[in-house]
């Protein structure tokens, strides 16, 4: 029986309690012991993004984060991007043009781009590819979702 | 894919953490963002029964400029150096190479001593460290010492730190303000390992001839080097058209160039030449 480990966390602002095991990932854990899987696995070496989720506001692949090292953290999912039945307008617009085809990677870049229009409201379409960079999609060959992100942005924006 | 079973310790002092370092025997790895470690795990390239945090040692997360120069916590990460805009004109050269350090995922948890530690021939920070003669300090049982980066690296993946050692810090030397400099470096796409990348500076005399030319080379060989040849061209010349073009082929024909999957020998000793020259003319602009 290996160590466990005991993490207090915070995931999309609810409490959590949780024993692990150290090499479990953050994505591990939400996914097979939080029963969050809106989070998906890709590569689970950090090149694919699919697994994006923000630790204290900051956007990280949980694949290369363990979960221990969340003890203590806020831990935003993509499951707490809608508000109940209320899409969150980046979603509203992946669903209109089509931002999403298998939808792989679909959560990973909702958080990724959530977090660029945090930080910056106007992107021009360079700053949108260059932030999504490390978020990989092998269906839409990416013009559907920057449109998505920046009719968003739009939306957001109140324009 | 799952990571190796491992334990886990997270201590609030550096001597407890190389105390837990020499206790592990080589064993024992220390985590410092884990960007390339966690990777290796899920590889299993390495298998540590310990991995020792380094997380809750704030005051290896400083980055500290003075006359000296620019002193780098092993703990800081690529998105703290893109975010100081004190460094643009402390290192230029160091932010302009910390650009193309993976993906922002990536660069919200990697830092500059696991970088360094970890030893990827294409990373930049390793070829930064050696293009500016920096000295990188590290903590162990013995005690404290400071290892020049010219003797530090290996070969790939290999350096010169003992299994109880932490780096603290990354010391790079004072950057004049009138320095010239260029970086430039190639891969397929943005944030991609760099399938060859040039880093260099000069100083110049009163007459506008360079001195002190530094060149260094990433993602060619099996470490970061210096190109001394190509140094040597250039000290004491005007860094014009005719001597740009010279230093390009001087790298092409004297670096140290490996194969592997992602080019070949050939390709990346003429890649090598390219990156030199456009650098060079960016310096020289």
């Amino acid at each position: 029986m290996s160590k466990k480990y005991h993490v207090t966390t915070t995931v999309n602002g609810d409490g959590y309690e949780y024993l692990c095991e150290a090499q479990q990932t953050l994505l591990d854990v939400l996914r097979d012991e939080l029963q969050l899987a809106g989070t998906k696995e890709g590569c689970a070496t950090g090149d694919c993004g699919a697994c994006t989720v923000m630790v204290d506001g900051t956007m990280v692949c949980a694949c290369l984060v363990l979960a221990v090292e969340t003890d203590g953290a806020k831990v935003d999912t993509i499951e707490g991007m809608a508000q109940g039945d209320k899409l969150h307008p980046l979603q509203q617009k992946f669903l209109e043009l089509n931002g999403s085809q298998c939808g792989i990677c679909t959560p990973g870049i909702l958080i990724a781009a959530r977090a660029l229009l945090a930080r910056n409201p106007d992107p021009t379409e360079t700053e949108i590819r260059y932030w999504l960079a490390g978020n990989l999609c092998r269906c839409t060959g990416y013009d559907k979702i920057i449109r998505s992100v920046q009719a968003a942005a739009k939306e957001m924006r109140g324009a | 894919m799952k990571l190796p079973p491992l334990e886990y310790a997270c201590p609030t002092s550096l001597s407890e953490a190389v105390a837990l370092l020499a206790a592990g025997g080589g064993e024992a790895r220390a985590l410092a963002g884990g960007q390339s470690l966690m990777p290796m795990l899920a590889f299993r390239v390495v298998a540590p029964a310990l991995l020792v945090d380094l997380r809750k040692l704030p005051e290896l997360r400083e980055i500290e400029i003075s006359a000296d120069g620019v002193r780098l916590g092993a703990m800081v990460r690529w998105r703290d150096i893109e975010d100081d805009e004190r460094l643009t004109a402390a290192h230029p050269l160091l932010k302009a190479a910390v650009a193309h350090v993976a993906h922002y995922q990536i660069r919200n948890r990697g830092t500059v001593g696991g970088s360094i530690a970890h030893a990827d021939p294409a990373a930049e920070m390793p070829g930064i460290a050696v293009t500016c003669d920096a000295e990188i300090a590290a903590t162990g049982a013995a005690g404290q010492r400071t290892i020049r980066a010219a003797d530090f690296f290996l070969s790939a993946l290999t350096t010169a730190l003992k299994h109880d050692e932490i780096i603290t810090e990354i010391r790079l030397p004072a950057w004049p303000a009138k320095r010239r400099w260029g970086f430039r470096e190639f891969a397929r796409r943005r944030g991609d390992f760099a399938m060859a990348a040039a880093a260099l500076f000069y100083d110049q005399d009163a007459a506008g001839k360079a001195i002190n030319a530094h060149v260094g080379m990433i993602g060619v060989g099996d470490r970061p080097c210096r190109l001394p040849e190509v140094e040597a061209l250039l000290n004491g010349r005007t860094i014009d058209e005719a001597t740009i073009e010279r230093a390009a082929e001087i790298t092409s024909a004297t670096v140290d160039a490996q194969e592997d999957i992602h080019a070949s020998a050939a390709y990346r000793r003429s890649l090598a030449g390219t990156m030199v020259e456009r650098a060079l003319r960016s310096a020289a602009a």
